[in-house]
């Protein structure tokens, strides 16, 4: 299947770091989304 | 089922439940991409970027997994007219969004070294790129629909009529002439070797736990800016009528 010379291990670093990146950031970012609505709605409640 | 549709009973459970499925959801893909990445050997054929295959395969599944959650919950939404199944709709566009781009960001580079092309316009890679441009135009609606307050039951539809891509993209490899491996794991029946399965289906079981972790978690974040909203209109409203008064 390999066609040419390539270094198959740039390609595999590749692959995982935007993956875990990715999923990462995903992760991160609905976490910290979800504490800042809900801390607003905790605020609006309050006054 | 119906029970769980209540929203004050839904964050009963989802203020425990999210941080569980995040942080196993975490853990689990931790190991099976250490696993896939320092522990299986290189394949015969594909060389060391078999590898690629833990984080394509498992994205690809939620990729499909997220828009047939948004087709079941959109199901539930018209004809229950459950508010909570709308959201959790519209929470699995996000995370199902970023799956697909992971699957044909990893796809490709495995590609590269493998068939000798980044990209082919074959079934498999084209049902995946439209499922891709779906997600987009479902994250644009509902978010025109919640800003501008049109009927939620339009992203609902889109999301109903949307799942006919997801029967295409399955049946793909079958239906067309495909650079793209045949189904390698069916119902009951692998042809793949248990030295290279097993991380994998450990990598699926991590990246879904974590898929779900954030479907509850967008889902929480949706229900809160909806309450605060409903919340600070109702005060607007107050102070008229006192205004009037």
């Amino acid at each position: 299947m390999m066609r040419e010379g390539l270094d198959q291990q740039v390609f595999v670093i590749a692959a995982y770091a935007f993956g875990v990146l990715a999923t990462l950031a995903l992760a991160g970012w609905s976490w910290l989304a979800m504490r800042a609505a809900e801390k607003r709605r905790d605020e609006v409640r309050r006054k | 089922m119906h029970g769980f549709a209540n929203p004050k009973r839904f964050l009963e459970i989802a203020r425990w439940l999210t941080p569980t499925l995040l942080i196993s959801g975490l853990i689990i893909t931790a190991a099976a991409l250490g696993w896939g990445y320092f522990m299986v050997p290189p394949d015969r054929l594909m060389g060391d970027t078999v590898r690629i295959l833990f984080l394509h395969v498992p994205s690809a599944w939620l990729g499909m997994g997220g828009w047939s959650a948004i087709a079941i919950s959109s199901l539930m939404f018209l004809v229950w007219r459950h508010p909570l199944a709308g959201l959790a709709a519209r929470g699995a566009a996000v995370p199902g969004l970023v799956f697909t781009v992971i699957c044909l960001v990893t796809g490709s580079i495995w590609g590269r070294p493998t068939w000798g092309t980044w990209w082919v316009w074959d079934g498999r890679l084209t049902s995946m790129l439209v499922l891709m441009f779906l997600y987009i135009g479902y994250i644009a609606l509902a978010q025109a629909v919640s800003r501008d307050g049109g009927s939620s039951r339009i992203p609902a539809i889109y999301g109903l009529v949307g799942a006919i891509n997801i029967p295409i993209i399955n049946r793909s490899v079958v239906w067309w002439q495909s650079l793209h491996q045949p189904p390698s794991i069916t119902m009951g029946k692998s042809a793949i070797d248990n030295e290279f399965l097993i991380p994998l289906l450990i990598a699926v079981a991590g990246f879904s736990l974590l898929f779900g972790g954030v479907v509850l978690a967008r889902m929480r974040a949706l229900l809160a800016e909806i309450q605060t909203e409903s919340r600070l209109r109702r005060k607007a409203l107050g102070a008229q009528a006192e205004g009037a008064a």
